[in-house]
């Protein structure tokens, strides 16, 4: 085989096209390529495409809570305005409520001033009443006490006599 | 560059089968350096990427970005890590190179390992071969032949020297930078150390030429994994 090496042998310190560096060439290349694959470009690639799937992921999980956020914030700004709209109802419920009671209380206490001052007068009428009656009938039995003291000091025979005859003609003639 | 390399020849005694143990070597700290590094950078991940994890990150988008650019990422998310190990490797390779270079006795030992073209043409034999299998497993069989003689069937044999065209140039580009940038380094590391005037004239396009090599070394590596990219799309888009 010296007759092919010096053939190929393009200068000496090339060492010529040597059959057995081609085939180690080769079986070196294979196996850094196997090993790097194994050991360094997998686990490589590998958390590459872990890192963008993450970061994909993540972009999806932002954008969703942003939509959520923004239903939520929706929602919410709903909410208050419904609210608010009940607080206003609430409030003018009540204030009508207030009127009406306020209305309703001054009414009752009207009547019933009215009525404690009608009960007032008719008790006043009454003991009015009364009085006058006890009045009169004092003014009866004191009159009569007087007309019969004043009658029995004015009174005469003759007039005595007059009276009781003016009296018998009456009733005669009725 | 009269060094000589550390060849092995006719292991086992298979007469075809010799290594150059300086390549052999390399590869092997390439690869460990990058396997290292990278799970290293991928330790203990994160949701929230600290320090070397947004830089892994950063790498594995930008390759992403190569395979957005020439094709659908629906089919084009498996050649990501191949993208992703392609990428490294060659650049760790390119650098090494650019970085220091050792000989022990006649023989070259440090170098970087892209600087052979038995290396180059069989990693981009790989990527060939590779959109040739993902073309017929993506496609199927009959869409995969049919781009042979498309759209005229005349193209036939240009379409068949195109893909040998492609390995080659894949693999040449690649093998012809890196080692053109080891070439002069040699040459002006060989110049410094020739005494004080060689020292006080290399020095300076040592380092110009250094920083040059970094620059070539990540260009080359971002174009190799480019062109796999774009040859991949060749074979698995139907809308070429």
């Amino acid at each position: 085989m010296q007759a092919f090496t010096g053939f190929t042998t393009i200068y000496a310190s090339l060492g010529g096209l040597q059959v057995g560096d081609m085939l180690t060439q080769l079986f070196f290349f294979i196996v850094l390529l196997i090993l790097l694959r194994k050991y360094a470009w997998g686990p490589l690639m590998g958390v590459m495409q872990k890192r963008e799937e993450y970061v994909a992921n993540e972009i999806e999980e932002a954008e969703k809570s942003r939509a959520e956020a923004e239903k939520a914030s929706q929602e919410a700004a709903a909410q208050l305005k419904q609210t608010k709209q009940e607080a206003q109802k609430i409030i003018e419920d009540a204030k009508s409520a207030g009127v009406k009671q306020e209305q309703d209380i001054v009414e009752s206490a009207r009547n019933e001033a009215d009525r404690i001052k009608k009960s007032a007068q008719e008790e006043i009428e009454n003991e009015k009443e009364k009085a006058l009656q006890a009045l009169q009938d004092k003014v009866a039995s004191l009159s009569v006490l007087i007309a019969s003291k004043v009658i029995e000091k004015e009174i005469s025979e003759q007039d005595q006599e007059k009276l009781i005859n003016e009296y018998i003609k009456e009733a005669g003639e009725e | 560059m009269d060094h000589e390399a550390p060849l092995a020849l006719d292991v086992f005694g298979i007469s075809w089968l010799d290594f150059n143990l300086s390549n052999v070597l390399m590869m092997a700290i390439a690869s460990l350096i990058v396997f290292v590094l990278c799970v290293l950078g991928s330790r203990k991940l994160q949701m929230k990427p600290t320090g070397t994890q947004n830089f892994m990150e950063w790498v594995i988008d930008f390759v992403k970005g190569m395979i957005n650019d020439t094709m659908d990422w629906k089919t084009g998310k498996v050649f990501l890590p191949l993208g992703l190990t392609l990428i490294t490797y060659i650049l760790v390779s390119n650098l090494m190179g650019v970085v220091t270079m050792a000989t022990f006795g006649h023989d070259l030992w440090w170098k970087s390992p892209t600087s052979d073209p038995g290396i180059t043409l069989t990693l981009s034999t790989m990527v060939i071969v590779l959109t040739h299998y993902y073309g017929i497993k993506v496609r199927g069989v009959k869409e995969y032949g049919k781009d042979y003689v498309r759209p005229f069937p005349v193209f036939l044999p240009i379409k068949i020297i195109e893909e040998f065209a492609n390995t080659l140039t894949l693999g040449l580009r690649l093998f012809g930078n890196i080692y053109a940038g080891e070439v002069l380094l040699g040459l002006l590391a060989a110049t410094t150390s020739a005494g004080i005037w060689g020292f006080l004239g290399g020095a300076i396009p040592m380092l110009a030429w250094q920083g040059f090599s970094l620059f070539i070394g990540s260009i080359q590596a971002f174009i190799f994994t480019m062109l796999t990219m774009v040859y991949m799309s060749h074979k698995v888009s139907s809308d070429h």
